[in-house]
């Protein structure tokens, strides 16, 4: 008994065909077939992105690394507060769960404003969805995961609302669990965007 | 015997474990935002940002998700979909390479 797996151990009060929690199972098949569809914008992005259609002024050098910089630090801390919610609402601690749930969600406010207010600034120096391939598959790139994000803080929200109406405890974390994984996997996806999609391409263009 | 909760939880880190690696990948960040400003040559900068990258991936994935302290089950299946994903990103930089299919136009 003492060698039970954690995933195992979960599934005590509902046992399934593996043993393990069929929402998490269910979770972590959503969470490989997102690698395959970011993998797949990933990947037209770095075809794409010396296609300037004529418009050489429209590339990677019109990123703001410091302020994208900020951003990547503010969804890398989200990360943390999902996991302190998360320990928190195990622990029993369900104000303590409000306190990160709620801070999580603000942290990812905080970067999608950033990514609109960026969004804003390309489409001013005349970078828009129209105007080259690289530009094209930049912004479905970075919108896509905008709407991942998005989905994200929702969720989070609601599980902020539910635990305010006691319908959130310690005995149903497994729920939380799950919205932390598909949040860590938008910190994941953002952490590979970051570096192949604005640290690269910026020092190949400016260096 | 203990109850399932305990359990579940026993192999998990505490919080403390959690903020060590959320201050790691902070300065990870850091040192990536370093390497894009300094002069150093694109043949030492672009693998020291795919390094950082992939240790910075593999902490979330590992801690944070708990994929280290959890079933193998859902290893796999994140790793499934994780290799795949790789396969599209190299037969894409062969492309590139091999068939110049990013040269600026």
């Amino acid at each position: 008994m003492a060698e039970l797996t954690t995933a195992e151990a979960s599934t005590e009060s509902h046992a399934t065909s593996l043993g393990l929690s069929n929402e998490k199972l269910g979770m972590w098949t959503l969470l490989g077939s997102e690698c395959l569809f970011f993998g797949a914008l990933i990947s037209a992005y770095l075809v794409y992105y010396g296609r300037y259609n004529g418009v050489p002024e429209v590339s990677p050098a019109l990123y703001d690394i410091p302020f994208t910089s900020v951003s990547t630090f503010v969804l890398l801390m989200s990360s943390l507060g999902m996991v302190l919610a998360l320990s928190a609402i195990q622990r029993g601690d369900d104000r303590g769960f409000r306190i990160w749930i709620l801070s999580t969600a603000m942290m990812g406010t905080v970067f999608l404003s950033g990514q609109i207010y960026e969004f804003t600034v390309f489409v001013n120096e005349g970078m828009r969805l129209d105007t080259s391939p690289f530009a094209s598959s930049f912004y479905v790139l970075t919108s896509f995961h905008g709407i991942h994000v998005t989905l994200g803080v929702l969720m989070l929200v609601t599980l902020w609302a539910r635990s305010m109406t006691g319908k959130l405890t310690e005995a149903n974390a497994d729920v939380v669990e799950n919205v932390g994984l598909y949040w860590h996997f938008v910190d994941i996806v953002w952490i590979v965007i970051f570096t192949a999609i604005y640290l690269i391409p910026y020092e190949q263009v400016t260096g | 015997m203990a109850d399932a909760d305990d359990l579940e939880h026993a192999d998990h880190p505490d919080s403390s474990q959690y903020i060590v690696v959320g201050i790691i990948l902070a300065v990870f960040t850091a040192v990536e935002v370093a390497i894009s400003f300094a002069t150093v040559p694109a043949g030492v900068a672009v693998p020291s940002l795919i390094i950082l990258t992939i240790l910075k991936f593999a902490l979330v994935v590992l801690w944070f998700m708990h994929l280290r302290f959890d079933s193998g089950w859902f290893r796999r299946l994140f790793l499934f979909g994780l290799v795949i994903a790789l396969a599209v990103y190299a037969a894409t930089i062969s492309l590139m390479l091999y068939a110049g299919g990013n040269q600026p136009t």
